[in-house]
């Protein structure tokens, strides 16, 4: 005879069970079409170019050299890839100039937001989310017709005479910063709201009858009691900005390449799939950390409240 | 009477806030604008007309790239909200089980991995595929689309299930429903206004994406996006104005959908 307790786990396996065949279908779609590939560019990046592109079967390490180093072709001595460092150097600089721009830009309007009556929030959010969900390359493209020379603000300074010959604002680093801070202002501000529009007003007011100063209040209560919004928003920009792909290849021009581009380069006419891969892990390795980071902060700030 | 002191307001904030949402809208409006405008140059208005338009409507690589997105896109969306929906209903109002949080992070993975990444990841595999065997149809970006739609369809859908109460479902059985009937006619039912946002989520998703399609599809395979990329680089006219309005309109059409859908569940 079963007993009680049997009968419950055998029911509890069945149940566990099942769950798994359930999730299967989007487990294996995920790993088929996403993950797995990963795995092989892990693969790729120890391998050697091939002559027109692809790779031969052959173990190197070179492209992995080549991620940060350069072989000198005449002494065959190493040196640093200036080119490859320049890049990644302009990625990170321009990603951290996007999110401080975001969260410049995003905070005042996540805490208008959260400060309108409760019914009319969802019209200012729903102003928010149109353009998130707006095409990314027509945001771009966007951009790109107000940076133009013949464009929205180089008509303007013509107009107000602040200048008589349209400055070059195309194909720029500052261009590039524009476009990115315009994309991805919705994800600063769609997670700082979320944890502004939870803030205790009463806190607040506590504050003021302290005899607070409104920047005060700002600074010691507002900000604290938002931290966890402040530091999804900024790995919620951080992050894409770091990969970016489009909005450096339409604003930036040949020139001004991140590491997106980069990664690109070597699939296209660098016709060296080793180095790309390399890249590659060596983006997903730095998202990686900021992503750590992101989850090491979030529990412990789930800690101290709780 | 003095105007009372108000603990919410901040010095400047309405400004700046009032400037963000001028920003947002100023470069989209000036691309729709300029769409109307009846000139072959983008920069100076020469008055109202709906030629590029046409333009585009006689554009047969327009046409074919936008019935290629909406293929794709529809086919995606549908298989990922399917899946999704069946590993939502796995990992969900269960206790903790082994795997589980395996389960999440491998659904969500596609989140976590940029863009550009994955994309030349797929073109490692697909291109090797393509030669083993020969195919180089739609099915690669299907697969691809599918798989970067799932977390998008899974979290609403998860959402949606986390906050349905169990009780009516037990009582489905208490009456003697088997465990189909009780899907079919208590948990579907409640859990529908989640699938459809899912749906459109994972729907708008595939439409926007440029960089995997970019690196994924073989040649005459473009989508709407990875044509206009194309046409970017090589100069423009207001044709592609005219196209990004009639997809801004469209996308808004849906988000708007989406919102108050959203927003009537609650």
């Amino acid at each position: 005879m079963a007993t009680a307790k049997e009968i419950a786990d055998k029911a509890e396996r069945n149940d566990i069970r099942s769950r798994w065949l359930l999730s299967a279908p989007a487990l294996l779609i995920v790993f088929l079409a996403a993950l797995g590939p990963l795995l092989i560019v892990v693969v790729y990046s120890f391998l050697t170019p091939g002559n027109y592109g692809d790779v031969k079967w052959q173990f190197s390490t070179d492209a992995w050299v080549s991620v940060l180093l350069q072989r000198d072709a005449f002494d065959d001595t190493l040196s640093f890839a200036s080119a490859h460092l320049s890049i990644f150097w302009r990625s990170v600089s321009l990603s951290a100039m996007t999110t401080i721009l975001t969260l410049i830009l995003g905070f005042p309007t996540a805490y208008f937001i959260a400060t309108r009556p409760e019914h009319r929030r969802d019209i200012w959010l729903f102003l928010i989310t149109i353009p998130f969900w707006t095409n990314l390359l027509i945001r771009t493209f966007a951009m790109q017709e107000v940076l133009r020379n013949d464009g929205l603000i180089n008509w303007l300074l013509q107009l107000l005479r602040i200048t008589d010959h349209p400055i070059q604002l195309m194909y720029t680093n500052f261009a590039v910063l524009l476009g990115m801070v315009y994309v991805f202002l919705p994800l600063m501000v769609l997670p700082l709201y979320a944890s502004m529009e939870k803030i205790d007003f009463r806190l607040i007011e506590a504050g003021y009858d302290l005899y607070a100063t409104r920047f005060q209040v700002l600074r010691r209560i507002i900000v604290p009691l938002v931290a966890p919004g402040i530091v999804a928003g900024s790995i919620l920009v951080f992050i894409p900005s770091l990969g970016a792909y489009v909005t450096p290849r339409v604003l930036g021009g040949g020139t001004n390449l991140m590491i997106g581009n980069l990664i690109e380069l070597q699939f296209g006419q660098g016709r060296n799939w080793p180095l790309g891969a390399a890249l590659s892990i060596t983006l997903m390795a730095i998202v990686m950390v900021a992503l750590l980071f992101y989850v090491r902060n979030m529990t412990r700030s789930d800690g101290s409240h709780g | 009477m003095a105007k009372r002191f108000d603990v919410r307001q901040q010095n400047g904030f309405v400004t700046i806030a009032m400037v963000c949402f001028f920003l947002l809208y100023l470069p989209i409006g000036t691309l729709v604008v300029f769409a109307f405008n009846d000139n072959e140059s983008l920069a100076i208005w020469k008055g109202f007309s709906l030629r590029w338009f046409h333009v585009a409507w006689n554009n047969t690589l327009v046409i074919e790239s936008s019935i290629r997105s909406f293929q794709i896109a529809a086919v995606a969306a549908i298989l990922a909200t399917i899946t999704a929906t069946m590993a939502a209903l796995a990992t969900t109002r269960t206790k903790p089980y082994r795997g589980l949080t395996f389960k999440y992070a491998f659904i969500n993975q596609p989140l976590m991995v940029p863009e550009i990444v994955t994309a030349v990841a797929l073109l490692i595999v697909f291109s090797r595929i393509k030669i083993w065997t020969g195919y180089s149809g739609l099915g690669y970006l299907i697969a691809a689309h599918t798989a970067f739609c799932i977390p998008f369809a899974y979290l609403p859908i998860r959402a949606r299930l986390e906050s349905m109460d169990l009780s009516l479902e037990t009582a489905a059985a208490d009456l003697y429903a088997g465990k189909w009937q009780a899907f079919r006619h208590v948990t579907l039912p409640l859990l529908w206004p989640g699938i459809l946002a899912g749906l459109m989520l994972a729907f708008v998703v595939s439409l926007d994406d440029v960089v995997i399609t970019e690196f994924v599809k073989s040649g005459g395979q473009d989508t709407l996006p990875t044509f206009m990329l194309g046409q970017i680089r090589r100069g423009v006219t207001p044709e592609i104005n005219a196209i990004s309005t009639v997809f801004l309109v469209l996308s808004i059409g849906i988000v708007t959908a989406f919102f108050f859908f959203s927003r009537k569940r609650t």
